[in-house]
Order: C-alpha cells, then sequence, then structure tokens
C-alpha cells in the first residue's frame, strides 16, 4: 500500500520537510536572537515578558491557525496576497506558534551562565562579538535542542496547517495532515504507517543535527 | 511526595472500582423502569439500554440525529451513542466493532459491507438531493444544466475552480460516480482541488476560491450564511442521495446489541420516525431536507 502511493508520498514528505525547514529557520532565528537578548540582560519587566511567552508556549495550535486564517481570509486585512492555502501561510501560522516557544526556552538557557561566561570573557578581555560567540559556544548543547524542540513541533503540527493549509492534495497535503485523512477515510493501519515513516523522518533529521553540533565542537 | 502518590493511586484505583461497580448493577438490573412517557406509560429500560451509531456528517451534523433521537430514546428506553465520520470511517469503525449498525450514504460500500458478512442488510429508508454550490455570478455557465455530468463538464472546460472531498466519504464517491471516467487529475489539473476534508472545510475552501463544490443540501443550509456561495444546480438525477441503515452482524462482530440495533431501525423506519423527518428543516429552511423512499 505504501509502495502504491510512492510518488504522492515523496511529495507529501517533500513538502513536510519544506515546511518544517523554513518553520523553523525563521521561528528560531527570531527566537534565538530575541531569546538570547531577553537572557543576558536584567530589566525591568523581563518577568513580564517571560510570563507572556511563557503563556503563548501554551497557544493551541488550531487557534494559531484560526489567527492566521482570519488575517489571510479572502476578507481578512491581508486578503489581497491570496495567500491562504499555501505552504507560506502554513509556515507564517507555525511560526506565530513556535517562536514564542524558542524565545522562552532560549532565555531560560542563556539566563542559567550568561553572567559567568561574561565574568570569564570579561577577565579574558574579549571583544563583544566574541564575548557572544563564546557565550553560544558555550550552550551549543541546549540550543541545539531548542532548535530540535521547534523542528518537533512543527513536523509534528496538524491543526493549525490543517485549517490554513488545507490539505490540498499535490499542494499543501503534509505527513500530519495525510494520517489525518487516511484516520478518516478508515484506513487506520495506512495511517499508522505513515506516522511510522514521519518518525522515522524525525530519527533521521535529529541524527544529522547532533552529527552537525559534534562537528563544530572540533 | 510519595505519599502524594500514593494517595493518587488510591484515588485512581477508587474510582476505577466504582466504574466497575457502576456497570455491574447496570446488568444486574436489567428490567429497571425509567420515568414515565409523555402518554402516561412506563418506558421499560431494555436489558443492554446502549446503542452504538456509526454514522456519516451529513446525518449528524445537520442537525437531523440530534433532532430524532430525544424521540426515540423516549419511546424505547434505549440511550444512543453517535459517532460521526466520513462514510469510509463511519464504515470502518462498524467493521472494527465499534459499533451497533450504521447509518450511511455510499451504496457500493454498503454492499461490500453486507457482502463481506460485517452486515445483516442493507435498509434504504430515506433521501436527499445533492447540490452543486458556486460563487452566485457562476463563472462556468452551470445554471441551466440538465444534470451533474453536465455541469461538472462545464466546470472542467472553463478550468475554474472546483472543491472535491477527496476524503472517501459517501460525498465523495458521489462525486466520482458523476465524474466517471473523466474524473480529473489533481495533479496534473490544477483547477481541481483535492482537499482531503470534511463537508464544511470544503465549502469554506470554496467560498474563499470562488469555487465549486458538490454538497449535501443539509450541511449547506446549515453554513449558507457565512458562505459567499449560491446553489446553482439541484435536482438533477444523478444527484439523488440514498440512505441506508445496516445493522451489524452479531456472527462475525462481538458484542452488538441486536436487540437495540433492530429497535433502531424498526423506530427509524415507522410511522413516528417518518413523520419527524418529513418535516425536518421546513421551520428553518423553508423546505424539507430529508424525503423517505416510498417503499
Amino acid at each position: 500500500m505504501l509502495l502504491s502511493m510512492d510518488r504522492e508520498l515523496l511529495h507529501i514528505i517533500g513538502v513536510t520537510l519544506r515546511m518544517s525547514f523554513f518553520s523553523t529557520l525563521i521561528s528560531c532565528t527570531l527566537g534565538i536572537t530575541l531569546g538570547v537578548l531577553i537572557g543576558q540582560k536584567s530589566f525591568k519587566g523581563k518577568r513580564t515578558v517571560n510570563k507572556i511567552t511563557g503563556t503563548l508556549m501554551g497557544l493551541p495550535p488550531v487557534v494559531a491557525g484560526l489567527i492566521v486564517y482570519m488575517l489571510f481570509t479572502r476578507y481578512g486585512v491581508f486578503g489581497e496576497l491570496k495567500l491562504l492555502f499555501t505552504v507560506e501561510v502554513m509556515v507564517i501560522a507555525q511560526c506565530l506558534l513556535i517562536t514564542p516557544v524558542v524565545i522562552n526556552l532560549t532565555q531560560s538557557v542563556i539566563s542559567s551562565n550568561a553572567a559567568i561566561i561574561r565574568e570569564t570573557a570579561v577577565g579574558l578581555n574579549f571583544t563583544a562579538a566574541k564575548r557572544l560567540r563564546l557565550l553560544l559556544n558555550e550552550n551549543r548543547q541546549a540550543l541545539l535542542s531548542v532548535v530540535l524542540n521547534a523542528f518537533g513541533r512543527s513536523i509534528a503540527e496538524v491543526g493549525a496547517v490543517s485549517l490554513v493549509g488545507g490539505n490540498i492534495q499535490w499542494k499543501t497535503r503534509v505527513m500530519t495532515t495525510a494520517i489525518m485523512l487516511e484516520t478518516n477515510k478508515g484506513n487506520f493501519s495506512f495511517a499508522l504507517a505513515l506516522g511510522i515513516i514521519l518518525l522515522v523522518i524525525s530519527l533521521i533529521v535529529n541524527i544529522i543535527a547532533n552529527l552537525l553540533v559534534k562537528e563544530e565542537k572540533r | 511526595m510519595k505519599k502524594l502518590l500514593a494517595v493518587l493511586l488510591a484515588l485512581t484505583m477508587l474510582f476505577a472500582f466504582a466504574a466497575c461497580g457502576g456497570e455491574k448493577t447496570n446488568t444486574d438490573l436489567p428490567e429497571q423502569t425509567t420515568g414515565a412517557a409523555d402518554d402516561g406509560t412506563t418506558v421499560k429500560t431494555p436489558a443492554n439500554p446502549t446503542i452504538r451509531i456509526s454514522t456519516t456528517t451529513s446525518v449528524n451534523d445537520s442537525g437531523l440525529l440530534p433532532y430524532l433521537l430525544p424521540a426515540f430514546e423516549k419511546a424505547t428506553g434505549y440511550t444512543v451513542e453517535v459517532q460521526s465520520a466520513g462514510t469510509g470511517a463511519a464504515i470502518q469503525k462498524a467493521k472494527d466493532g465499534n459499533a451497533d449498525l450504521i447509518l450511511v450514504h455510499a451504496k457500493a460500500s454498503e454492499e461490500e459491507f453486507v457482502n463481506e458478512g460485517y452486515g445483516v442488510e442493507r435498509i434504504p429508508f430515506m433521501y436527499n438531493y445533492f447540490v452543486i454550490v458556486g460563487p452566485a455570478d457562476d463563472p462556468a455557465g452551470i445554471k441551466d444544466c440538465e444534470n451533474a455530468a453536465e455541469a461538472f463538464a462545464k466546470i472542467a472546460d472553463a478550468e475554474e475552480s472546483f472543491i472535491s472531498r477527496g476524503d472517501e466519504s459517501g460525498t465523495h464517491k458521489a462525486e466520482l460516480k458523476i465524474w466517471g471516467e473523466d474524473v480529473p487529475d489533481a495533479e496534473a489539473d490544477k483547477w481541481y482541488i483535492n482537499a482531503g476534508k470534511g463537508m464544511g472545510a470544503c465549502l469554506s475552501m470554496a467560498d474563499q476560491m470562488k469555487g465549486y463544490c458538490l454538497t449535501d443540501k443539509a450541511t449547506f443550509l446549515s453554513m449558507k450564511d457565512e458562505l459567499g456561495l449560491e446553489i446553482l444546480l439541484e435536482k438533477g438525477e444523478d444527484m439523488k442521495n440514498t440512505y441506508s441503515l445496516i445493522e451489524c452482524n452479531p456472527e462475525k462482530l462481538a458484542d452488538i446489541n441486536t436487540e437495540g440495533a433492530k429497535a433502531f431501525i424498526e423506530w427509524m423506519t415507522g410511522d413516528d420516525a417518518s413523520a419527524l423527518i418529513a418535516e425536518y428543516g421546513k421551520e428553518q429552511y423553508g423546505a424539507a431536507l430529508f424525503y423517505l423512499l416510498e417503499e
């Protein structure tokens, strides 16, 4: 059964990886930058910021999808862009969902040792750029976890992408929405097989990411 | 911490026992009487009072079952648990032994269900018509078509967006039957959108894309106010949509509430239900949504 839908399955995996890659890239670029900024500094309102990002970590995917749907619907603010039911809008919805998670986790990682690392760096008379590099390098493993967490949320997410992407065959169908569809069709065992494929993809991405971080260590 | 865990564990077990106990008493006292019915007679609670129905969204989400069930439950003392999904999943759930009967609308799948021994007998009992909805200005010009096949051909010629359920539901199967051999290829024909979603989501999508969609009338009417779509074609002879009841076969599947399923089918095909079905929708939409099959 899996073999018979080869070509379509490959397309679905392709869309899934494309979406998850860009969701992870954008949400981590934004989120880690902000998280590092917040984590290093102590300022008035830091707790409030953390409370907000912490709350947004519990944002239900369907709600994130709904917000993006309302914005991009034909009658919505960005309706003119005609982005609804595209991979682009799926990435936007996922970034809304994942960026707060990345900010919150990153700042918590950075907060835990920024002061000590800063002290060391100042003692060694490092420039600001070198100081930042040391900070990131020391937190490499933890930040990798943050990135993988973001990727995991993206690839496993169904509520938001189903709503704004529409699960359109040969266009916006991803692994999770395909699994949902097969379940709705009553093809339970096939749906389960797709779930296993999704896990294998996730495993491969995790292995590659870990290898990359190890390489850098040398 | 350990203490807390122990307390939690104890509580869980207590609940589990309570739940088991509850079930026991139910089976011990099968002939318990419930409250008086309207006409003053008392209705006996049947020995196995729960009926599980696996049905399609067009019957449940359109409000028909929620409208009928209270009357059935009052008249017979049964409690009905409704699971609604697309016809494909609805039938699969029954094949997995999770339903006592099915109420669906896909003839070929129903016959397969009976032939494979899962169902006892297919009992068609009511019908309505699929309708083709689309933007009010009708860019493909299907308004005056004789039937759905002709309308579909025009949509294909004009390459106007057409949203297909693509989920092996009864509506999807009906759509495929209308296309026949000319079913578009979703990969090559970009106007043919295989959404793989429920009726409501497909209608929203058709609204967004200003496309056409084949839908059951009940679901469309229940959403019409939120959609910029109109009914463009209805009552073509190839758009008839027949609903059937099938009792699950207790010889093939374990733990089927056969008496319950029989009672439900008897009631649904009887005079009380017929009168209710014929009235359904008249008040809200000005026309009945389901019609009874003449015997």
